[in-house]
């Protein structure tokens, strides 16, 4: 028998093949991909550039003395420990603050809520992702003020500040990523005869464990370079200080900032610590981004 | 015994109401599936159910008997209001949103929807299994089966985990293929092995009634039979609901049968008719049955 699949002569020239409109499609679709690529490059540029730059002249800055000392008492010389340790303490006690707040506030919004409130919730919250952070500075001093007098500078103030810019970014991410658990892992929880908030803690909140580090980790490294709330709330400093509630703390910041304007005799070294500053700022932030992606992949249940 | 969510003790467990076989009870070992001599399995009486979802009347004026130690099956076409009418038997219902439920369900004669009656209490009698597979992702298998223990904040030790939870896994015939594997995660198995695992969960909290909406509908068919066969075995024990929507396996794996129907889109749905399953197979008292069950449409 022979092969029962003929080939068919075509009898007219073929409707497959492609005529001119091919090439034309062909060479637009290389023209978009040279202007996409392209756009992509021009939009890293600053970027890299950045980086490079800060790199350049924040590494002479850097030094042992830069990790280790702070700058009590001398004059030109000095390290920015106490500027780092201050921007950790600070950073710190904002999202203890914010967190909780903000995991609760998502948890109300996609769970409780209803109706009027949730939609007047949301509304605020949007406002308040958009608060310039001077306005937040100035209202976390406000507050002081009326408790401690005029002049208060604490460590906490500037925690205050910035919670208020880090908790809007907080509820958003966390209400999405309680959005995302579905629907049908709480209906399970609930044919067992598990109360409510049960299911929320140990269902929901389990599920959406990695989303809401990462989206922490983010909000965080959102905050950790602002400079103009803490100049007002938290105040400039030469020497060490870890404890929130007592005085003056200085920050990385706050740091690059006062090094920049007051050099003070020995001006090139100054320069040079104010582009450490901004350097470790920048490592910070790396390592807090790349610490959220790790902890997402670590973490995250894979919901079928 | 809906007031307050009580834990039932040995005692009631011997009392002579039951169902079960006397040899069951004397072969059964430790961690057999307890033959559970006289733990009576209840009865569901629905009088005049009408469900709402806000202003959409979904299903009306649904009266019938659910009766104990059987299988019912709830059959009909897409959207009857099957699906809506078993979540009012656990009050799954009026946690949708504007959903509301009027008239009167009772679990042995106790008005489930009573104004001071707990509705976690209530699931807690009445478990569910769903049509899709929802083993929790965050958890092990063990920690699975055991969930109903661990999120009812019942305070047992390690060891009477350990028993609930290879008697659950024993009675949905899945201990031999994972009691090797109890501590990977739960989302690890195939799909019957899933919903097996679903069901163990729902057994291991003890319940009196089992609901079940289109739990083989996601199965192959292998898997559907396994399924069948377990509900064949649980029925003894549990008084079983199953929506489905596979006249044939109603047919095999049910002894009373409910159909419900719908006139048009926008109208609510509604029992037709209840009764033997061979009955409404072979002979049916309505027209409507009749063309149902013989494929005159659906």
């Amino acid at each position: 028998m022979e092969s029962s699949v003929q080939t068919l002569a075509p009898a007219q020239p073929s409707r497959l093949l492609s005529s001119g409109l091919g090439w034309r499609r062909r060479s637009v679709n290389t023209v978009m991909m040279v202007l996409i690529a392209g756009a992509f490059v021009l939009a890293m540029i600053p970027l890299f550039s950045l980086v490079f730059e800060v790199a350049k002249r924040g590494i002479p800055g850097l030094s042992a003395d830069f990790f280790t000392t702070d700058a009590r008492g001398v004059v030109g010389g000095g390290g920015a420990a106490h500027a780092i340790v201050g921007t950790l303490v600070i950073t710190g006690v904002a999202s203890l603050i914010s967190v909780p707040i903000g995991i609760m506030a998502a948890i109300y919004l996609n769970e409780y809520g209803t109706g009027r409130l949730r939609r007047a919730l949301t509304f605020f919250v949007d406002v308040m992702t958009g608060i310039p952070s001077i306005v937040a500075g100035l209202f976390a001093y406000a507050l002081f003020e009326l408790f401690f007098g005029p002049g208060i500078r604490l460590g906490v103030m500037g925690s205050v500040a910035l919670s208020l810019l880090m908790i809007p970014i907080v509820i958003r991410s966390a209400e999405e990523v309680l959005k995302i658990v579905p629907n049908h892992l709480r209906e399970a929880a609930y044919a067992l005869g598990t109360p409510k908030w049960k299911v929320i803690a140990k269902i929901v909140l389990p599920t959406a464990f990695a989303g809401l580090i990462t989206g922490v980790m983010i909000a965080i490294a959102r905050i950790v370079g602002e400079t103009a709330p803490l100049l007002v709330t938290t105040g400039v400093v030469d020497s060490m200080n870890s404890d929130p509630f007592n005085g003056r703390m200085q920050n990385l910041a706050v740091y690059a900032y006062n090094e920049y304007r007051s050099p003070g005799v020995m001006k090139q070294a100054a320069y040079d610590k104010a582009w450490a500053a901004a350097l470790t700022l920048i490592a910070i932030v790396m390592i807090l981004n790349v610490a959220a992606r790790l902890v997402y992949r670590r973490y995250k249940t894979e919901i079928r | 015994m809906l007031g307050a969510a009580t834990k039932r003790t040995p005692t009631e467990a011997e009392e002579g109401k039951g169902k079960m076989t006397d040899s069951r009870a004397a072969t059964a070992t430790s961690t057999e599936p307890v033959a559970a001599a006289g733990r009576p399995a209840k009865t569901i009486e629905a009088r005049g159910v009408n469900l709402f979802y806000g202003d959409f009347h979904a299903v009306e004026e649904v009266t019938m008997t659910i009766e104990p130690n059987k299988v019912t099956a709830l059959i009909g076409s897409s959207g009857c209001g099957k699906t809506t009418f078993l979540r009012s038997l656990n009050r799954m219902h009026e946690l949708t949103p504007s959903a509301r439920v009027e008239g009167h369900v009772a679990l042995d004669g106790e008005d489930i929807y009573g104004a001071a009656v707990d509705p976690v209490a209530v699931r807690r009698l009445i478990g569910m299994v769903f049509q899709q597979p929802n083993p929790f992702p965050t958890m092990s298998i063990y920690d699975n089966v055991a969930a109903g223990l661990n999120l009812n904040a019942r305070k047992v030790s390690k060891a009477q985990k350990d028993g609930v939870v290879e008697r659950s896994l024993r009675g949905a015939h899945l201990w031999d293929e994972v009691k090797d594997r109890l501590d990977k995660p739960g989302g690890s198995l195939s799909g019957g092995q899933q919903q097996r695992l679903c069901i163990a969960r729902a057994i291991a909290v003890e319940p009196e009634v089992l609901l079940m909406d289109e739990p083989c509908s996601a199965l192959d068919p292998v898997a559907t039979l396994a399924i069948e066969d377990l509900i064949a075995e649980l029925k003894s024990r549990y008084t079983i609901v199953i929506v489905t929507h596979n006249m044939q396996q109603a047919a095999r794996a049910s002894d009373v049968t409910a159909f419900f129907n719908i006139e048009g889109t926008g109208k609510p749905g509604h029992l037709v008719e209840v009764g033997a399953t061979e009955e409404i197979f072979t002979k049916p008292q309505k027209q409507e049955t009749e063309d149902y069950v013989s494929g005159r449409f659906g």
